[in-house]
């Protein structure tokens, strides 16, 4: 073969790396966004402004909520699209910013560290959240 | 006529008289001489000149007449080679496709251009950039044509149609603008930024060329068209008017329906 002719001065690149892995990030940023949009201004809607506005949030509504699968559903699917879309949004903001590469590391860190703790956390409390606790 | 070692002169000596019309602007460059200087600094210089010329006039009046130890590129001074772009006013242009009566202060005030070298390639001298990684960048997604099988004995026919879809990433001069427009190719050096990827799509939707694929794989890597932010300053700079982004986004397309 005549590759090792292709382009015989031009420095080292490395090889692309085969894989869809940026091309599924970057479709998961637009399917996510487009899921978020009714998503979070429904939340919005529903919580803030429907029915008396954020007046009536408290104890006893939240519990009604989650008593459905559905809002328990929806919750869920905002916690988890909201924290990775904006989780993956902040890492190229982080790739682009940081100057040293141990900013860049410990910055990461601390996202990914968050993003574990607040996704896990609020995953936990809309799975055993329970209805009858005394307050 | 007597040649001195003395930095300040202009290579052409004595200044020329001042034509009727003439204003007088102030041209602050950011100068960076690496035998002296460890910063890059501003020098400022007060010079006359016409509101028909061009920027790159006002760099030929202060290397000619004023400083001779200016440094930049330009070739053939019409826009066609490409050679001096830079940043004017803040944003990526030909030095030689900028006219100062679009840069004047309304009224009397004072006009000041501020002149520096393009941003995210490693300045030489002055106004003078590394193209180096530029260019690597650019051979890297093979713009040339690739194809297999025997030798067709006839030219490679190609209807009007086919040819209109690249038709506007053929005017790609490698002038560098939109590259050293784009804020990821400031900040992560490895992006193939926007010149390549109008390379290859010149390439990758040409009818006759059979290395579409080659170039997809080669762009879909992390470094590849993903990280296009869309922020249209390649679009902006571009000294052609070549619909850059427009260009990397077709290339994403193709990419995303496996289709070119």
């Amino acid at each position: 073969m005549s590759l090792a002719l292709d382009k015989p001065r031009s420095p080292r690149r490395p090889a692309a790396r085969r894989g869809n892995g940026e091309l599924y990030s970057w479709l998961f940023m637009r399917l996510s966004g487009l899921l978020l949009v009714v998503l979070v201004l429904g939340h919005l809607f529903i919580m803030n402004i429907l029915d008396g506005g954020v007046h009536k949030i408290n104890f006893a509504f939240v519990a009604g909520r989650w008593s459905s699968p559905f809002w328990q559903f929806w919750d869920l699917a905002m916690l988890w699209l909201a924290q990775l879309h904006g989780g993956n949004g902040v890492r190229t903001v982080i790739n682009d910013y940081a100057r040293k590469d141990s900013t860049r590391f410990w910055l990461k860190m601390l996202l990914y560290v968050s993003i574990v703790l607040i996704v896990s956390l609020g995953t936990f409390v809309i799975f055993t959240f329970d209805p009858n606790i005394s307050n | 006529m007597t040649a001195t070692a003395e930095t300040t002169a202009g290579s052409r000596g004595s200044q020329p008289p001042v034509p009727d019309g003439a204003v007088t602007v102030t041209v602050k460059i950011r100068r960076f001489n690496p035998e002296f200087d460890d910063e890059p600094r501003w020098d400022s210089f007060d010079i006359p000149a016409l509101p028909s010329d061009r920027v790159l006039n006002l760099l030929h009046y202060i290397k000619w007449y004023v400083d001779g130890t200016l440094t930049f590129r330009r070739s053939c001074a019409h826009g066609i080679c490409g050679s001096d772009a830079m940043r004017i006013n803040g944003v990526n242009r030909l030095a030689c496709k900028v006219l100062l009566k679009d840069l004047l202060q309304k009224g009397d005030k004072q006009t000041t251009i501020t002149i520096e070298p393009i941003k995210g390639l490693p300045v030489n001298k002055d106004l003078l950039v590394d193209m180096e990684p530029f260019f690597e960048a650019f051979r890297a997604v093979k713009p040339y044509l690739v194809t297999y099988g025997n030798e067709p004995t006839r030219e490679r026919i190609q209807s009007v149609a086919d040819r209109e879809r690249f038709d506007d990433t053929t005017k790609c001069i490698l002038c560098a603008c939109c590259t050293t427009s784009c804020p990821v190719y400031w900040t992560e050096g490895s992006y193939f930024g926007p010149a390549a990827i109008v390379n290859a799509h010149r390439f990758i939707f040409d009818s006759r060329d059979e290395g579409a694929e080659e170039r997809l794989d080669i762009l879909n890597d992390i470094d590849g068209v993903w990280r296009c932010r869309t922020t249209f300053n390649c679009t902006d700079a571009c000294p052609r008017g070549i619909q850059v982004t427009k260009a990397i986004q077709e290339v994403k397309r193709a990419l995303l329906f496996k289709r070119v």
